[in-house]
């Protein structure tokens, strides 16, 4: 299953480096990154494969919204087929 | 394939358009749990919710966690107590609507559907026996909601029951009087109920229904806002246009919420009701939806047709984005329950005149209104008339959850608290019904009903 992760915060050092350890701690394997900074604002999307997260989905979205909050950014994990059902008919 | 714009647009809804699940209902059948003995009636109750809805908060917070989407309310519906209680040998049914409170509690639903009858034809010495342990029950119990047919297209309405639903309603609001009559939000009258609403108060677990189902109710008043705002002075068109593609977003996000509970719950997908359902928060609002389209106030004149349009579109928008819809499906007009709504009342633009004239054209019929508590029993029977005579003639489902509100007289504001809101009282015609609610009787189906 996969899910996309979405960062966002003012910019600074080792964002990247510091989410992608944390989700390696989880065994989820990241499959594809895209950042962009506006105005000092940090926007990275992820779509990462959770299939062998050693955590249920919930708890790994929990984890993440927890390391956000200490690295002082905004870090949510939704599954995928959330915005697949959105957005296409 | 996936795109940023697309996953920050959903983001940008739930974080500033208030978009959210409204409800996950799950309707349970209590068709089992009947009894001569109430008291092992009503520990067969306890123990069936008990069973049947033991992991529905756990795992609506998990999917609200994997999906990112709030889900605000996790929910029970139940079959109408009138039907499980009619072999109970005692006169009073307040016990069943302990047990019902007590389950509630027990799994952390905050509401409980079902103390309910159906009488539009007539009623049954059980059916008398619900209605009058109503206002007891409303009074001793926190989380049980209660609700009474009393007309439809196919039977017409059952006058006697309307004229007994006032004196109801006020001996509800008496008992509840230190809560501004609280009691009585807790409480709908129905025409064309329908058996598979998520919604409360008017929630209740039909016959024709499964064991167990599990069915959802979507919100987004906010999104359609904001979505208005980009298409201002365009022409109806594109108004109904964009509504449709907002509403079919948010009936999506129900639908995949709704299969994915209900698989892990093990229970049935019932329904998504397609819904657009206000708030009090600013933002959330169905009247400042009607007013993005050009009404300076709900309430003016233009406020029905605007309403129309909005009822349709959303309808429009959302049944192809769910493999089955039911409930109630459309705009909701709670007056307490609409930031918006509460303005335009408290402004003196929004009367319950126009607000009965709304209910033509929407999803449900009064809803939440304040009323002085000084309105007699008949007023309230004949403002329950007028609704049930539109949801009876037009098919529809129509409802009044009216609250005459203790020593308070309009102008003054009740205050519910959480979702159900502030109402401000609003004025009724002073002039008496009273002769006309005491005939009783049946008012006769409407030819509409000669369908085969």
């Amino acid at each position: 299953m996969k899910a996309v992760v979405t960062v966002v915060g003012k910019d600074r050092v080792g964002i990247i480096g510091e989410t992608c350890i944390a989700l390696a701690g989880y065994n989820v394997n990241i499959l594809d990154i895209s950042q962009t900074v506006m105005q000092e604002y940090f926007t990275m999307m992820m779509v990462v494969d959770v299939t062998n997260c050693n955590v249920p989905l919930a708890e790994l979205s929990k984890g993440m919204d927890a390391k956000g909050q200490e690295m002082g950014l905004s870090i949510r994990v939704q599954r995928e087929d959330i915005f697949e059902a959105m957005h296409r008919v | 394939m996936l795109n940023q714009k697309d996953i920050l647009q959903t983001q940008d809804m739930i974080d500033k358009r208030h978009l959210d699940i409204r409800t996950i209902t799950m309707g349970i059948s209590l068709l089992d749990c009947a009894d001569n003995d109430v008291e092992v009636c009503a520990r067969k109750i306890y123990d069936k919710i008990t069973r049947k809805a033991e992991n529905l908060v756990k795992t609506g917070q998990d999917i609200e966690w994997e999906f990112g989407i709030p889900i605000v309310n996790k929910r029970i519906s139940v079959t109408p107590i009138s039907l499980v209680g009619a072999s109970c040998r005692d006169d009073s049914y307040v016990p069943l609507a302990l047990a019902m409170d007590r389950a509630a509690k027990e799994v952390g639903v905050n509401f409980i559907g079902g103390f309910s009858a159906l009488v539009q034809k007539g009623c049954t010495e059980s059916d008398w026996k619900l209605i009058h342990s109503i206002p007891e029950a409303m009074r001793c119990t926190e989380r049980v909601c209660a609700s009474v047919n009393v007309g439809s297209t196919k039977a017409g309405i059952n006058m006697d029951a309307v004229a007994e639903m006032g004196r109801i309603i006020k001996k509800t609001a008496a008992l509840t009087a230190d809560n501004d009559g609280l009691g009585c939000a807790k409480l709908v009258v129905f025409a064309n109920a329908v058996e598979d609403n998520p919604f409360m108060a008017g929630a209740f677990h039909g016959v024709g229904e499964p064991e167990c189902v599990l069915n959802v109710g979507v919100s987004g008043p906010g999104v359609v806002y904001h979505a208005l705002q980009s298409v201002k002075g365009q022409p109806f068109d594109v108004v109904a246009e964009t509504i449709k593609k907002t509403a079919f977003r948010i009936t999506r996000m129900g639908q995949i919420v709704g299969v994915e509970a209900s698989k892990r719950l093990n229970v049935p997908f019932g329904i998504v009701d397609l819904s657009l359902a206000p708030t009090p928060a600013v933002g959330d609002s169905v009247a400042r939806i009607l007013e993005e389209m050009g009404l300076s106030t709900c309430g003016t004149h233009g406020t029905t047709a605007a309403l129309a349009l909005l009822n349709d579109a959303v309808k429009k928008g959302g049944v192809m984005a769910s493999n089955h819809v039911g409930g109630l499906s459309g705009a909701f007009i709670p007056v307490s329950e609409d930031e918006g709504m509460i303005a335009a009342a408290e402004a003196g633009v929004l009367a319950l005149d126009k607000l009965e004239a709304m209910t033509c054209v929407c999803s449900v019929g009064l809803d939440m209104i304040a009323v002085p508590g000084d309105t007699t029993a008949a007023t309230i029977s004949a403002i329950i008339a007028d609704e049930a005579a539109i949801g009876m003639v037009n098919s529809k489902t129509t409802a009044v959850r009216i609250i005459p509100a203790p020593n308070k007289v309009v102008g003054d504001r009740v205050e519910m608290g959480g979702l159900l809101g502030s109402a401000p009282v609003m004025s009724v015609h002073g002039e008496s019904a009273e002769d006309f609610i005491s005939r009783g009787g049946r008012i006769p189906a409407p030819l509409q009903s000669l369908k085969n």
